[in-house]
């Protein structure tokens, strides 16, 4: 009976819960009744029997994964997502200036064929095409002098099937040239010189380029000392290319 | 993912159900991630998560049956009362037989399920249990000691039946 005071704090001093002073008391009064300390003795077995069997239970390892999907560090995840979206508009800006690039090049040299192609026209369908009408180059060369800041030479068309009509001034892109009409066959043929330096061009034309697709003539452009020519018509290409040829052999 | 399987195992004693107890530690972990600005630095993080882990079952449909079908505490028992010299105990360990202890446990009412295996398994102190439980200190005394007599009169009539 003398027990029965520690007794009920039996479990509170196995559980590590009692004050320090009276565990130390505890103890002691333990180490001397025989018993409290069987009694102690089957308790602590039991807190270790509870204790094991309590542990019953483990997550499956698809769970434990999909916790750990779930529960993914955000940092990372954002760090991902930031390259990603870092990459992604990396490619956007590329792929935008390259297009951009493309379609503006092939936008400006379009729309330069399609001016030619369109001065080309109207002076064609015009009453008057040519301000100077003369097959002779000595006639039509000196008439462009103080007109045009530049000068060009006419090539020599005797053996050739083209036939020169005349010249007139015209203007690109705000800049004045010299625009010549030949004859061959039936067909009209225009060729536009101008300055390269002060007509802005694409780059895309500081190559020798061949007539777009969707313009109905065929026509060819180059840089050579220091002037753009421009050979356009409905002829054939091949007729387009020998005028081409006999302008950059008088060059 | 901290305390991770010990809160399984904790939810499975609760829930009874291995679906059940995955739903619920999802859902402690949501709720602890969602609200980690309430744990204040330098207090209990195990009281914490578990303290979440069981209001999400109380709240839940098993926890709410559970809680409804739970006799009153004895709490208003202010002492606790000293074991029974009967020693079920003995007579389990010759036996050895876990089994019984696993289902004398499934057996007792969630709240004092509850307290001893935050106690014996989780080892946690009356502190922090009192913290988990929302319940005080003297409280978490008495439903130990009436756990650990309810446990122990389960087991020893299983060991009459058997």
């Amino acid at each position: 009976m003398v027990c029965e005071s520690w007794k009920t704090k039996l479990d509170t001093y196995l559980d590590g819960e009692l004050p320090d002073e009276e565990m130390r008391s505890f103890d002691a009064h333990v180490r001397g009744c025989p018993s409290c300390s069987a009694d102690a003795l089957t308790r602590v077995q039991m807190k270790r029997a509870i204790q094991v069997a309590g542990k019953r239970y483990a997550p499956s390892a698809e769970f434990r994964q999909r916790m750990q999907q779930k529960l993914a560090p955000k940092p990372q995840r954002s760090f991902g997502l930031g390259w990603m979206f870092v990459a992604a508009a990396g490619v956007i800006l590329v792929v935008g200036t390259l297009t951009s690039a493309y379609l503006g090049t092939r936008f400006g040299r379009d729309q330069v064929f399609s001016e030619i192609a369109d001065l080309h026209v109207a002076v064609l369908a015009s009453s008057s095409p040519v301000d100077v009408i003369s097959t002779d180059r000595h006639t039509v060369k000196p008439w462009f002098q103080g007109k045009i800041p530049f000068a060009f030479n006419l090539p020599e068309l005797q053996n050739s099937e083209f036939t020169l009509l005349g010249g007139r001034m015209t203007y690109l892109d705000q800049t004045p040239g010299a625009h010549l009409i030949y004859d061959v066959g039936k067909h009209h043929i225009s060729v536009f010189v101008f300055q390269e330096r002060s007509f802005k061009l694409p780059a895309s034309l500081s190559e020798n380029s061949n007539s777009p697709r969707n313009l109905p003539f065929n026509m060819e452009t180059w840089s050579q000392g220091g002037l753009r020519y421009f050979v356009i018509g409905d002829a054939s290409a091949a007729d387009i290319d020998s005028l081409a040829k006999l302008f950059k052999a008088a060059a | 993912m901290p305390h991770f399987e010990r809160l399984y195992n904790f939810a499975c004693w609760l829930t009874h159900d291995r679906q059940e107890a995955e739903d619920l530690v999802q859902e402690t972990y949501a709720k602890a991630l969602k609200g980690f600005s309430s744990f204040q630095p330098g207090t209990n993080f195990r009281a914490w998560i578990y303290k979440i882990l069981r209001n999400a079952f109380l709240t839940s449909r098993t926890g709410l049956k559970a809680a409804a079908t739970v006799p009153l505490d004895l709490e208003d028992e202010e002492e606790a009362l000293p074991a029974v010299n009967e020693t079920p105990e003995s007579i389990l360990l010759r036996r050895s037989d876990g089994q019984l202890v696993q289902q004398a446990l499934e057996q007792l009412p969630v709240a004092y399920r509850e307290v001893l295996l935050l106690c014996e398994v989780e080892e946690m102190s009356y502190q922090e249990i009192s913290t988990t439980l929302a319940i005080p200190m003297g409280t978490v005394m008495s439903r130990l000691s009436r756990a650990r007599k309810s446990l122990g009169e389960s087991l020893r009539l299983q060991f009459q039946k058997g």
